[in-house]
């Protein structure tokens, strides 16, 4: 079947990477969106890196090669990250970039120390376990994908369930808290959405890189429309596309990791609308600022022109 | 010198260098920008290696500085576009150069010696190997003189930037006026994150640096406000977890890096909770005591305010406080010879 302009087998592992990525793409771009928005966009990547740990415990407590169980594991070590992210910064001067900067890193190294010991140990199940860090599309079973595909279900479907909320709390922050909201508690439950977010993406994208999924595709669709609901859609447009681009080329050559082709093919799309959207975009503004200048050039000339001819 | 010894003090060299060098990082609000060169780091040190073929820490440095500084270069342009927020920028840049350098790694030939291992948590341990040899003579271990070398640098650009770091660190603007160029400093500290950063790729990886950059200096800045005692301490935090991290490891059988990044981790936690000053426990007690003191001085203006005293009992109706806390306001008066209280449960301020 050709695809994509490739002519490919679709057999079922394709088809069980194509839906993965398709899901996080989705899923990552709709949430990523009010991360972005909301200046906390890199608080997916403390997230992402603290789920390793839970990863490795929740294997060497159950020896489990599940990948549902050891996501649970790694989610659970990820909303442990978020609160321990807030109380450094609730209840100490350090300030929030340098939490963020803490968290990821002691977390990402206790999983690492954790994972090297369970390597050493030469446990047969362990094989599996850094497929998390750069992401092995090819690992994706059916099973994986329908889990997936509830995670996605629950998240989303509060995303538009919650939508209007979401949206006055995001941009406005004092009214909705004169109205009665409480934009702290939404700040809990963004940042536990985008645990589901990382949950979904870590057998694809794996933990080093999945924040870029959840920044690029919103960054991209911002440049495209001022409206929020549309640039919902079409980060989980793009995120999509990205998902699904970076693994089917990663489960065509071998040996590429997932994780790494999914991000270039998000960067690729930032690019384009960085530079090309109307509007926005920096080839725009850079003509229509040339245009400007053109016609003050011109109406200076004409000006010039009257004021001589009336003297 | 013994393998694990050798270990222990690569570890150390790369701790104190970070963490030397984290504290303005720190101080400036940049620890993010050091994540992200710490990760891009990674495509200078790949691309390097595959045009030179070689793993010189010369060229390595070189190649990697370059790629450090155009990340902070890209972040500033793309910020300057106006089209999207600073982290966010940061959160574009660095998986971008990240992932292009984890894909070249993967186009290499397996046989290759770099790898993605490496990349997570370096490869102290195969550090004893190698041996720096000039002109044929055995110099001993070569991370030695990279990361001695580089503390060195870093040590020298502290002492001789000093005051400029420490003015534009904390008065920008004031920095700026007095003739300084805070970009220029900028860029050169940046320079210097991003050439420790490769020199202490092989020890602890991509990834671990971060956590020897941030750690300790925010450790230290738990601990105390003084700039010079900050620089210190976080150079001293920073080599004592790799000694600690070290065994670690080897009590459990893991990286030493993740060991070393774990040690850094505790001691965060011990001065956040028993930090002299602005430790949890030393806050809480503050507050405690504050709370008494406020209690006891409510409780001696209102008896000073009644001529003829105020008896025991009545308190209960005034304040409506729990019985311990108003026998324990009392006990504190009476006991700094501010109130007297006569036989008959009669309260009197004392002059």
């Amino acid at each position: 079947m050709a695809f994509l302009g490739l002519d490919i087998t679709w057999d079922s592992t394709l088809r069980n990477v194509i839906l993965g990525s398709m899901i996080l793409g989705l899923t990552s771009g709709v949430l990523g969106s009010f991360a972005v928005l909301r200046r906390q966009s890199l608080i997916g990547d403390a997230l992402a890196h603290a789920a390793l740990p839970g990863i490795c415990l929740m294997f060497m407590f159950t020896s489990t090669r599940s990948s549902e169980l050891l996501l649970l594991g790694g989610a659970l070590s990820g909303l442990l990250g978020t609160i321990v992210l807030i109380a450094i910064t609730r209840w100490s001067l350090v300030k929030e970039e340098t939490a963020l900067g803490i968290v990821l890193s002691v977390f990402f190294g206790f999983g690492i120390l954790l994972l090297t010991r369970i390597q050493h140990s030469g446990d047969a199940g362990q094989s599996g376990l850094d497929r998390f860090i750069f992401g092995q599309a090819a690992t994706i079973l059916p099973r994986d994908v329908a889990v997936m595909g509830i995670v996605a279900t629950v998240a989303i479907g509060l995303v538009v369930m919650m939508f209007k909320e979401f949206k006055i709390i995001t941009f406005d922050p004092a009214y909705a808290a004169s109205i009665g909201m409480r934009p702290g508690l939404f700040g809990a439950v963004l940042a536990g959405l985008l645990v589901l977010a990382v949950m979904i993406g870590l057998q694809t994208v794996g933990v080093i890189l999945m924040v870029s999924l959840l920044i690029a595709p919103a960054v991209a669709a911002r440049q495209w429309t001022n409206s929020l609901s549309a640039m919902v859609i079409l980060a989980g447009v793009f995120g999509m596309v990205a998902g699904v681009a970076g693994s089917v080329t990663s489960s065509l050559v071998d040996r590429l990791p997932t994780g790494p082709m999914i991000v270039i093919a998000a960067s690729i799309i930032v690019i384009v609308s960085l530079l090309f959207a109307p509007n926005r975009g920096v080839l725009s503004t850079y003509r229509s600022r040339r245009l400007r200048a053109a016609r003050f050039k011109a109406e200076l000339a004409l000006a010039d022109h009257h004021g001589v001819s009336r003297s | 010198m013994s393998a694990p010894t050798i270990i222990m003090v690569t570890g150390a060299l790369v701790g104190a260098s970070c963490g030397l060098i984290g504290a303005f990082l720190v101080l400036r609000r940049l620890a993010l920008m050091g994540d992200a060169i710490s990760h891009s780091v990674l495509l200078g040190i790949v691309m390097v290696f595959a045009v030179t073929h070689s793993r010189s820490p010369l060229w390595m440095a070189i190649g990697a500085g370059a790629v450090g500084l155009l990340t902070v270069a890209l972040v500033g342009w793309i910020q300057r576009t106006n089209l999207v927020k600073e982290d966010a920028a940061i959160g574009l840049v660095f998986p971008f150069l990240f992932a292009i350098g984890v894909f070249m790694i993967s186009r290499f030939p397996t046989t290759v010696h770099i790898d993605v291992d490496a990349v997570l948590f370096g490869e102290i341990a195969y550090v004893p190997l190698y041996h720096l040899e000039l002109f044929g003579r055995d110099l001993g271990v070569q991370a030695f003189w990279t990361l001695g070398t580089m503390l060195v640098i870093d040590l020298i650009f502290v002492a001789f930037l000093y005051k400029e770091l420490k003015l534009s660190t904390f008065d920008a603007g004031f920095a700026a006026a007095i003739g300084m160029s805070p970009i220029v400093l900028h860029y050169m500290l940046m320079g210097a994150v991003s050439a420790t950063t490769v020199v202490a790729f092989d020890a602890v990886g991509a990834v671990l640096v971060v956590a020897m950059l941030v750690v300790p200096a925010a450790t230290a800045q738990l601990l105390t406000r003084r700039l010079p005692v900050v620089l210190v301490l976080s150079m001293t935090l920073g080599a004592s977890s790799a000694v600690i991290g070290y065994y670690l490891a080897r009590s459990i059988n893991g990286s030493v890096a993740g060991a070393m990044a774990t040690t850094l981790g505790l001691m965060f936690v011990f001065a956040y909770l028993f930090g002299p000053v602005q430790g949890m426990l030393a806050k809480l007690a503050r507050r405690h005591r504050q709370r008494q003191d406020f209690l006891r001085e409510l409780l001696i203006s209102h008896v000073a305010a009644k001529p003829g005293g105020v008896s025991v009992e009545s308190l209960d109706h005034d304040f409506g406080w729990a019985k311990s806390t108003t026998s324990r306001a009392i006990r504190d008066a009476r006991s700094q010879n501010r109130l007297a209280l006569d036989d008959n449960g009669m309260l009197t301020a004392q002059p």
